[in-house]
């Protein structure tokens, strides 16, 4: 058994009087692929957010690397440069290129020479496919490559966890895959994933751990096979015929 | 309508050369030697009102941005430091003000053991600096929030701090919406500075009321004084657009 990467236990999470999670407990060892899916407003980006400090949590416990998530900035600082994140709508930064948004962090962040950040950014820029538009602004590629840029900006901080909220749902149809494609390649490298997707092809491809997610709770988890082929909960039936249907 | 304006002036202009009483355009005449005296004393104020301006205007730049930035915290306690601030200065009228800094701040100074005289130049400086700083906190506040979180939720995941996320993600792309209502509020402090007459300072109003006193032309004196103001505003304002042009052809997505 692998060691545990993220742990979560018992988190409960307010927005003033609603309550957005309800005791989530959730362990994602090292190298393990998990996807969590579930009607929107289930709180499954939530999640996703509370792992990084996007969100704070009220109650319960979440550890990265055995390092606890507390208000401390210090830990804050130490999660996240073990913690990757892509977002929906890709946020890259419009006013430097391709290049600058990858380095920005390395060199700011990092101390990293100029010389050494493009290197880098270079190397993850052809895992992502896309080395030739290094010079051009976030603006001027199309959605499928901005989200592959927001990804290798995420891998050039070399996270250990790869948090992903719905990357694939800003995008038109024809540019899913090319973005699943590098997702799935990443995930052949061994990069531990937490991904927050509708994509259920991607899900049965690519996840050790399906998680459903209804009204702020886990309601079912599992592996894939067990997940998509008998689903035990009334509401995940629901849920998976609902979007399996086309 | 440009017609008009141009006959009007050249009506007034005409009917100031001509021998009636009621005009005195002889007193700002650069043709004569008394004429261009008058005209070198009420110009040569210009410098001391530039310079007031865009030392204020530097100042208040910088202290707007310091009292911004607790405005867009998720603390209540720390917003409530810009609230106070801004609410605070932002009702004071400028003339008492300038009084307070002028007569007053040197008492405050003297009774805590500092010996700090404030002459017309700073007191001027100081009271526009602060005066203006809460309208261009207000301004980068606006500015500042019209960038999308989404901005400052990717600068930290890749590991940058306050500082530095500001620095290198949210300024640069706020500017283009700041710098235009900034531009407004310089062209307020230059008029503004006007007031620094009042406590002594030898710009250019107060050069135009001791001419007044002098020479009692007030309608040529004031009429003089109003077109520089309009010729210092208009180049400002060319100075600007230039610059926004600049920073909009950088632009892209």
């Amino acid at each position: 058994m692998a060691e545990t990467a993220i742990e979560l236990v018992g988190v409960n999470k307010w927005y003033g009087t609603f309550h957005v999670l309800k005791d989530i407990n959730l362990s994602i060892r090292t190298g393990e692929k998990v996807v969590i899916c579930g009607p929107s407003g289930s709180g499954k980006s939530t999640v996703v957010r509370c792992i990084n400090r996007l969100e704070e949590h009220q109650k319960g416990t979440i550890r990265v690397d055995g390092t606890e998530l507390t208000n401390d900035p210090q830990s804050v600082a130490a999660i996240r440069s073990e913690v990757g994140m892509v977002f929906q709508q890709f946020n890259l930064f419009p006013h430097l290129t391709v290049l600058e948004n990858l380095t920005l962090g390395p060199i700011k962040a990092r101390g990293m020479s100029r010389a050494d950040a493009e290197a880098r950014a270079m190397h993850y820029l052809e895992r992502v496919h896309i080395p030739d538009q290094a010079k051009k602004r976030p603006g001027q590629l199309s959605g499928g490559q901005q989200q592959r840029v927001a990804i290798a900006r995420s891998l050039c901080m070399e996270p250990r966890v790869l948090l992903f909220d719905e990357p694939t749902s800003a995008l038109d149809p024809e540019m899913i895959s090319e973005v699943l494609d590098v997702m799935i390649e990443l995930a052949e490298e061994g990069m531990t994933m937490v991904c927050v997707t509708h994509e259920m092809g991607f899900a049965r491809k690519v996840a050790d751990n399906m998680v459903f997610m209804d009204a702020g709770e886990i309601v079912e988890q599992g592996p894939p096979a067990e997940f998509f082929g008998s689903p035990r909960s009334p509401r995940c039936q629901k849920f998976l015929s609902q979007i399996l249907q086309h | 309508m440009k017609k008009w304006i141009f006959v009007s002036l050249s009506f007034l202009a005409l009917a100031g050369c001509s021998s009636s009483a009621t005009w005195g355009w002889y007193v700002i005449d650069p043709t004569t030697a008394s004429g261009w005296t008058n005209v070198k004393f009420l110009i040569s104020g210009i410098g001391d009102t530039i310079l007031i301006s865009v030392i204020a205007a530097v100042i208040s730049i910088f202290l707007g941005l310091v009292v911004a930035l607790p405005g867009l915290s998720d603390r209540w306690g720390i917003r409530m430091i810009n609230r106070v601030y801004v609410e605070f200065i932002r009702s004071i009228p400028l003339l008492p003000m300038l009084f307070w800094v002028f007569y007053g701040l040197p008492i405050v100074f003297q009774s805590i053991g500092l010996n700090v005289p404030i002459d017309p130049f700073w007191g001027a400086i100081i009271t526009l600096a602060l005066s203006d700083s809460a309208f261009t906190a207000e301004i980068y506040r606006a500015g500042i929030q019209s960038i999308a979180k989404g901005q400052t939720e990717a600068a930290q995941t890749i590991g940058l701090n306050y500082i530095q996320t500001m620095r290198y993600v949210i300024l640069p792309q706020a500017i283009r919406r700041i710098l235009p209502p900034l531009a407004n509020q310089f062209i307020y402090i230059v008029k503004m500075s006007a007031f620094a007459s009042v406590i002594g300072m030898q710009e250019l109003t107060r050069r135009a009321n001791e001419l007044v006193v002098t020479e009692y032309r007030p309608l040529e004196i004031y009429t003089l004084l109003i077109f520089e103001y309009l010729v210092l505003v208009l180049i400002i304002s060319a100075g600007v657009r230039w610059l926004e042009r600049r920073m909009g052809a950088d632009e892209r997505g």
